[in-house]
């Protein structure tokens, strides 16, 4: 693959020069393939364009799975398969079963969301993480541009990267 | 523009740059351990290996050896069940109600104070395990598993089976919100690792972590669902607890004011426990720039506040089994303040009600040596807040025939120590391996709350 392999890389110190930069750059024309920072900077996501994440939807759906499964195993464990009256509580008496469907609820929803976190960010136990600079898990912030999604040269984009208040412009290959 | 507040006290000193946070906190996971670090392990060790014969004798002979008796059917196993899961809850608050919140002073203190939940709900888990006596056999009595006793399955009509549920939930899901925390810390970790195991072990453990942005935002989000959904858990958790006393019919047990009364509690003795924690590990590893005076003060105020609803709690029982009128209620309350175990209520109530009012006090709370003694004091207070509850309760039974007291064996103190011994091995490897601070979390609250930024 030709894709992804020279990056040209923009430095910043700052998390808010971070912020115009990112705008800045966007505006003239350059493709950001994506920022790495060493702590969450509010406001990236929007500045970047990206889409609202749709983790929400799948915590309510795994939360949703987990009543029903909670439901149907407590009625069908006690009201069908060995219906049992205990402490005057009917066998479809609702009101003692809601503990342990709540609880279900909320581990099948952290766990569901959770799991799907991890799968759609590509996060696994021994993943060799592609680092674009080994500072990013420090104190820097840095803007990485692919080469072979920008029609510009990599003159033109290093300057606007420059311009854009970065404290170093550096070039990043891959050999994968 | 960040907007610093010239109001608010910083919440990072010593002017540290975000460079300086990855370098604090890394010092100590990347050093060689320390001697006072060593002499902890060793106690803890010792405490450890001590139990476990205890709890090795437990299984051989069975719970007859514990000081229990046919009118005193639960005594210390579940007093240090309720204990020890009441720490772990204020792990919880820190980490998600204060989050929803947007209380930026958590960020010092939630790391260490998530993982004493973990450690915490663990050695509470020994004691019901444990006291079922056959400990391979709970399985089948606890979870709704496929067993040979035909279709009989568990009763979920049981408040010692929602128990089983709610425990086992919430430790899943404190463990799930402390290690997503923990990833980003440790490829931190991972990038400065200068040898081969340390570069292995840390890189398995990031799970790959590189900063992207959208990684990020991704993360912010399921950490905010996370704190939704651990904040009414954490509620109910020590709700629950509750109900195995408020649904039975035991006189000082069935009262409605079990469920706020016991959650109270429990953040009462949680914050206390995170207190005794965070004074040692500040001191130990030199972390007083992070977890700073104004840490200890407001946490401190957290317990001058749940220890006033504590006390108040206690007058209302009181109150109310005057008020009821139910004869059986008014006995065991006279009982528990004037009969053979007043000592424990005492001490419950100068642990609990009156010494934290000393907080009130400024140079107190401000004070390093009064919190930590208070904070001490507070969780012997809340055991024996327990203690009286259950034993109290139980010790005169409707027939004054069959009226007897708890004295506990070497074994009740051995099963007891060996939780603790567990606590703080794990606690101290901890706090030895993983970041306590959570770095990333401090370094985005660096520049809106630093010293640097404020002068």
């Amino acid at each position: 693959m030709e894709s992804n392999k020279h990056f040209v890389l923009g430095v910043y110190d700052d998390e808010d020069v971070l912020l115009k930069a990112v705008t800045k750059v966007r505006e003239s024309g350059v493709k950001i393939h994506e920022v790495y920072s060493p702590f969450p900077v509010h406001g990236l996501d929007e500045v970047l364009g990206y889409k609202r994440t749709r983790l929400p939807k799948a915590a309510f759906m795994f939360g949703l799975l987990g009543t029903c499964l909670a439901l149907t195993m407590q009625i069908g464990m006690l009201g069908f398969d060995w219906p049992m009256i205990i402490g005057g509580k009917d066998f479809f008496s609702i009101p003692p079963f809601i503990p342990v469907t709540f609880e279900l609820t909320v581990l099948l929803s952290a766990l569901g969301m959770v799991g799907t976190f991890m799968i759609v960010s590509d996060l696994k136990p021994y993943k060799k993480p592609r680092l674009m600079d080994i500072r990013i898990t420090d104190d820097k912030h840095v803007m990485a541009i692919d080469l072979a999604k920008n029609k510009m040269s990599k003159d033109d984009i290093k300057k606007v990267v420059q311009g854009s208040g970065a404290s170093e412009v550096n070039d990043k290959d891959f050999e994968d | 523009m960040q907007v610093t507040s010239s109001v608010r006290e910083a919440l990072v000193t010593g002017n540290k740059t975000v460079h300086d946070v990855t370098e604090d906190i890394c010092r100590q996971v990347e050093g060689k351990p320390t001697k006072s670090w060593m002499l902890g392990m060793a106690i803890s060790l010792g405490a450890l290996a001590i139990g476990a014969y205890c709890v090795f004798v437990l299984l051989w002979e069975g719970i007859g050896v514990w000081g229990l008796n046919k009118t005193v059917g639960w005594a210390w196993d579940i007093t240090n069940f309720v204990w020890w899961v009441g720490i772990g809850h204020a792990g919880t608050l820190i980490s998600a109600i204060l989050l929803l919140f947007r209380q930026k002073w958590r960020m010092s203190i939630n790391r260490a104070a998530e993982a004493m939940t973990i450690f915490a709900v663990i050695c509470a888990a020994c004691f019901p395990g444990l006291h079922m006596g056959r400990l391979w056999l709970g399985f089948y009595w606890a979870l709704p598993l496929p067993n040979t006793f035909g279709s009989l399955w568990v009763n979920f009509n049981s408040p010692l089976l929602w128990d089983v549920f709610a425990i086992s939930t919430y430790f899943t899901v404190s463990l799930v919100f402390w290690y997503i925390g923990l990833i980003p810390d440790f490829a931190s970790i991972r990038d400065r690792a200068k040898n081969k195991i340390s570069k292995a072990v840390y890189g398995a453990l990031s799970f790959g972590w590189d900063g992207a942005a959208k990684t990020w935002s991704r993360y912010e989000t399921v950490a905010l669902i996370l704190a939704g959904l651990a904040t009414p858990l954490v509620l109910s958790v020590h709700t629950i607890v509750s109900f195995d006393f408020a649904t039975s019919v035991i006189p000082g047990w069935h009262t409605t004011i079990f469920p706020p009364y016991f959650v109270a509690g429990a953040i009462f003795s949680g914050f206390a426990m995170v207190l005794t924690l965070m004074l040692v590990t500040r001191k130990v590893f030199k972390l007083e720039d992070y977890i700073t005076i104004n840490h200890i003060e407001l946490m401190n105020i957290v317990i001058i506040i749940t220890g006033s609803i504590v006390g108040i709690a206690y007058i209302t029982e009181f109150f109310i089994a005057w008020y009821s009128g139910v004869e059986a209620e008014q006995y065991a309350f006279i009982n528990r303040a004037f009969g053979p175990y007043w000592w424990a209520y005492a001490t419950m109530m100068t642990c609990n009600v009156i010494s934290p009012q000393l907080f009130w006090v400024k140079s107190i709370r401000t004070n390093i040596a009064a919190t930590f003694i208070l904070s001490i004091v507070v969780n012997i207070g809340m055991w024996f807040e327990r203690f009286v509850i259950i034993v109290t309760s139980l010790h005169r039974d409707y027939l004054p025939s069959s009226w007897a007291m708890f004295y506990p064996t070497r074994y009740d103190v051995g099963v007891y120590l060996f939780t603790f011994g567990l606590f703080f091995t794990a606690f101290l490897l901890f706090a030895k391996f993983f970041p306590v601070i959570n770095m990333a979390e401090v370094k985005s609250i660096i520049k809106s709350s630093s010293l640097k930024e404020k002068n």
